[in-house]
């Protein structure tokens, strides 16, 4: 193994552990800084597969902006590992056999893709780097891209709608 | 035996390359620590200065010794973990703060580069292509600091404080990344070493080539951004001492507290750094040609001259940081919310209008 295998079997390691670290948190916001970590690791990835844009945007937009408001709202609400109501027995088991089935589609999906063998990719291929992704995204894809963009700014006007209300 | 041999060639690392960043990361860190404690001295000599007083002069000649002697009082006081506090995440908030501040380091160029016999050592840690972008992916983690150590203090003061920390960051981050993107469309690159020296192909030795020279607006706004990301005064909204007691770190003592200090200091000087590499040439030498004087000093000369160029142009800006911390009053919250939302963001926006509309003519 080389160290750039080394370091995609550490960070994978440290992935799981962190999304079980995550669930089985008695404590909300432990949970949270769980998923900031597993969301580190996965950027970790990224970039091993010479994807720095896609690295630094999922650091940005999730570890940084998504995760503070996550942990925004539950400061706020002071949840308490003792006073939170117990859960439905029935609802636990639908969501064991959904996440389960989940899992199963999505192991069946990359079982046999083509990028099963390659781990890491350093140093080769463009299309992680952001002027290869910028001259995809506004020729080939402006439309989608722009369309996209309509979505957001409809969010955020239902957002100041609901918030004026 | 066998297996020992057919490991070495897989674990291919340079461990000159090794050495050389491991050295350089240590110069860097050791500078901005050093950088940060004497701007905590220079604090308290302006101050004085400016409120016709005289500000620590008894440590030392000049009071030169005053920020190791602050420093060691820290280290000696006694360490106080709250009880009722969560004590992982109560040490970890001091951590990640000074973490995240000395992160940013690591992407800057703090000079061109020095050439030991055959060998051409870069000055900068890290020239990645997405440079400016790593430096907001830090800044948005220095939330965390602040967050985690608001909420494990199991404070009403602290836990006020850290989230009116975090919706300050998190507001005028949208406002800096606005302002830079009118920069960027001009320098057409993320990293900043390209940017450095794109700004060194100007006339006049550079000075021209500067970027404040066609980006003012941005600059401003992009100054104020690093204010408040910095939590300065008129900013310094977490740590509202009238309102909040003293703010986020206020269960914190010892060194724990140290780090929360320094860490704001490292920040300054960190920006200080950011604003020079970007608007004013970084470490370009005004009116002086660097290649013509190369040939007659030698590039490690000058390359070191570019250094205490850029440093001399960032603790210009820890000035600016310290002489407006004494002069202008706190603004308050919703102030704070208004000016960052209804102004700065707008402006922002505007410049990058006027500026994209400036670039697709010219290059008609």
């Amino acid at each position: 193994m080389g160290t750039t295998e080394v370091i995609f079997w550490f960070l994978t390691a440290v992935a799981v552990f962190s999304a079980l670290m995550m669930v089985f948190s008695k404590n909300p916001v432990h949970s949270v800084l769980w998923l900031i970590l597993v969301f580190f690791t996965i950027s970790g990835h990224y970039l091993l597969m010479n994807a720095q844009f896609l690295f630094i945007v999922n650091l940005i937009v999730y570890a940084g902006a998504i995760m503070v408001l996550f942990l925004f709202v539950i400061m706020l609400m002071n949840m308490e590992g003792d006073s939170e109501p117990r859960k439905n027995q029935w609802m636990t088991l639908a969501g064991i056999i959904s996440g389960g089935t989940l899992m199963l589609v999505l192991v069946a999906a990359l079982k046999d893709t083509g990028t099963q063998r390659q781990l890491v990719q350093m140093k080769e291929g463009q299309i992680g780097l952001i002027h290869h992704l910028g001259m995809v995204l506004f020729k080939d894809y402006v439309v989608p891209f722009e369309i996209s963009s309509v979505l957001f700014l409809s969010a955020m006007v239902g957002a100041v709608i609901i918030g004026k209300k | 035996m066998t297996n020992h041999l057919n490991l070495l060639p897989y674990l291919s690392i340079d461990f000159a390359l090794l050495f050389e960043k491991l050295l350089l990361i240590i110069v860097v860190v050791t500078g901005s620590l050093v950088v940060a404690m004497y701007t905590t001295y220079a604090e308290r000599r302006i101050a004085g200065f400016l409120q016709d007083r005289r500000g620590p002069n008894r440590a030392g000649p000049f009071g030169i010794l005053q920020p190791l002697a602050d420093g060691l009082k820290l280290f000696m006081k006694e360490d106080i973990i709250p009880t009722s506090s969560s004590k992982w995440l109560f040490i970890m908030g001091p951590g990640l703060a000074m973490l995240t501040a000395v992160m940013t380091g690591a992407v800057i160029p703090w000079g061109s580069a020095l050439k030991i016999g055959e060998k051409v050592v870069s000055l900068q840690i890290a020239d990645i292509n997405i440079g400016i972008l790593f430096i907001f992916g830090v800044v948005s983690m220095g939330v965390y600091g602040i967050m985690i150590g608001g909420w494990a203090s199991n404070n009403k003061f602290s836990l006020l404080a850290a989230i009116r920390g975090a919706s300050q960051i998190i507001s005028y981050e949208l406002a800096m990344g606005l302002s830079l993107i009118a920069l960027l469309m001009l320098t057409g690159s993320l990293s900043m070493k390209t940017i450095v020296e794109q700004q060194m192909q100007g006339g006049w030795g550079g000075f021209l080539g500067w970027n404040i020279i066609y980006q003012p607006l941005g600059f401003l706004l992009f100054l104020i951004c690093a204010f408040a990301e910095c939590n300065r005064t008129p900013f310094d909204l977490p740590e509202a001492e009238n309102e909040l007691n003293f703010g986020y770190h206020q269960e914190y003592s010892s060194m724990k507290l140290g780090f929360y200090l320094f860490a704001e200091y490292i920040n300054m000087f960190i920006s200080s750094t950011v604003m020079a590499t970007l608007f004013f040439g970084g470490y370009d030498i005004p009116f002086v040609n660097e290649a013509n004087l190369a040939n007659h000093w030698g590039p490690n000369i000058v390359a070191l001259l570019g250094t205490v160029c850029l440093l001399i142009k960032s603790f210009l800006f820890l000035f600016v940081f310290i002489w407006v911390r004494w002069t202008i009053p706190r603004f308050r919250y919703d102030q704070l919310m208004d000016l960052g939302w209804k102004k700065m963001i707008p402006l922002a926006l505007a410049n990058m209008v006027i500026t994209g509309a400036i670039v697709l003519w010219l290059n008609k």
